[in-house]
């Protein structure tokens, strides 16, 4: 046992390293690239505009005609989103239902790339001489922060465009306390800077760590399922402990996953709402 | 847990791929739905509508045979009572012209018995006359007798 410590460690290290041009020491390193993050990342972009391209120009063609296999499928998605953004906002910005669209589609893509068995596709990436492989884009911090900083920039952008400059400077300042008197109110003002800040910046922090959280755990779940018959291998076949070992590990995978597919699902879903309530209130005047 | 280029290659990504579904993927996909929504719309307000003209089709149709049923009952009516009528007239018409015939009949049966009595009276008369004659042994002269024979046809 004391043997295979090390082989544990190495192996949930390994599950944790990405693909990158070069090793990475600091936090923030602006010439490392994660090549595994942007392979997975565009390969399930081009997977979700590819497949929904194709659906919307045949679906031009086919007012007359009923609906039918992945063309319903994906019409039934996006009246549920657009039933999702029209619950929430109800003004005349078009690009909110796209964009809630395609953080659904694309977030659920990355989380789905969790269900893939761990060791499938860096095994593979092995075989061709890659060492390390992470194919899940939402256990990067990049991949959340990709999304949730887009997201915030939109959300300055349209309060801007919306309130104007000044407008937006009010809401971080004017709020939440107020005073009739000039000089409380200017008392106020740092204050309610801080505190509105720190609600604005913690909106695409929270949205990108939330995701990162759960889709990690997720992963490190599976990862120490693995872990079950690691030390064997092919070997532990040999005896009924190893049998039971693996056959359990079986089923504990299986319901992990099915609760996984659910964990996934939901979190793609509130990454997607919660993008349309920022957007929405970006839209309000207070 | 790290920061680095990957980061901004993501953004890059995403806002293509939101100004992709924003331009290629959304209206086209949700153009149509809204299109067939109102055709389908239209479709299910079109059948109400030829419903409703149907329930009307129906009452007027309705209408129009118990108004014909109504004619064909008089007209049936009215020509039940002309057939009694022409019946009525042509039983009258063939009791006058039995009657008549009747009538006719009568008058010749009572003039060829009037005749009758006559030719016998007449015939009696020259019966009687020759008789006398016989009976006298001697002509009667027809003229000089004339008072008596004629008082005795009268009488016969």
């Amino acid at each position: 046992m004391a043997a295979a410590k090390p082989q544990i460690g190495g192996y949930i290290l390994e599950h944790l390293t990405f693909l990158t041009n070069k090793p990475q020491t600091t936090l923030v390193n602006f010439t490392v690239i994660d090549y595994d993050t942007v392979f997975f990342s565009v390969l399930l972009a081009v997977l979700f505009a590819g497949s929904f391209y194709w659906v919307a120009r045949r679906a031009s063609g086919s007012v007359k005609s009923a609906p039918r296999g992945f063309q319903s499928f994906v019409e039934m998605i996006v009246e549920w989103v657009d039933a999702q953004v029209r619950d929430v906002y109800h003004g005349t910005n078009r690009l909110i239902a796209p964009l809630a669209l395609t953080i659904f589609c694309w977030v659920y893509l990355f989380n789905f790339m969790d269900l893939v068995p761990v060791d499938l596709l860096p095994d593979l990436a092995k075989t061709v001489g890659l060492a390390h492989l992470k194919v899940v884009p939402s256990t990067d911090l990049n991949g959340v922060f990709g999304l949730s900083l887009t997201v915030f920039v939109l959300m300055i952008f349209y309060s801007i465009k919306v309130k104007g400059p000044l407008g937006f400077l009010g809401e971080l300042t004017l709020h939440p306390f107020s005073s009739k008197n000039k000089l409380v109110q200017a008392l106020f003002v740092p204050v309610n800077f801080i505190l509105e800040s720190v609600t604005l910046i913690a909106r695409p922090v929270s949205l990108a760590l939330r995701l990162f959280g759960n889709i990690f755990a997720g992963e490190m779940i599976f990862v120490l399922l693995a872990l079950l018959t690691l030390e064997h291998g092919y070997a532990g076949l040999a005896s009924v402990s190893g049998w039971g070992l693996m056959l359990l590990q079986a089923l504990l995978t299986f319901v992990w996953g099915v609760f996984h597919l659910l964990i996934i699902t939901i979190q793609a879903f509130i990454f997607m709402v919660l993008t349309i309530v920022y957007l929405a209130m970006a839209h309000e005047h207070h | 847990m790290h920061v680095n280029l990957t980061l901004v290659i993501q953004m890059a990504v995403f806002a293509v791929l939101i100004w992709f579904t924003m331009k290629f993927v959304w209206p086209m996909i949700l153009g149509p739905m809204q299109e067939r929504e109102r055709r389908i719309a239209q479709g299910l307000a079109a059948a109400d509508k030829g419903e409703e003209e149907l329930e009307r089709a129906r009452a007027s149709a309705e209408s129009i045979l118990r108004e014909a049923r109504e004619r064909a009952g008089v007209i049936v009516d009215q020509a039940q009572r002309s057939a009694t009528e022409i019946l009525d007239q042509a039983r009258s018409a063939a009791t006058h012209e039995g009657q008549r015939l009747v009538a006719a009949a009568q008058e010749q049966i009572e003039l060829d018995a009037a005749r009758a009595k006559e030719q016998l009276r007449q015939q009696v008369g020259a019966i009687a006359v020759a008789a006398a004659a016989k009976l006298l042994d001697r002509e009667i002269d027809a003229r000089a007798h004339e008072a008596l024979l004629s008082e005795f046809a009268a009488q016969l």
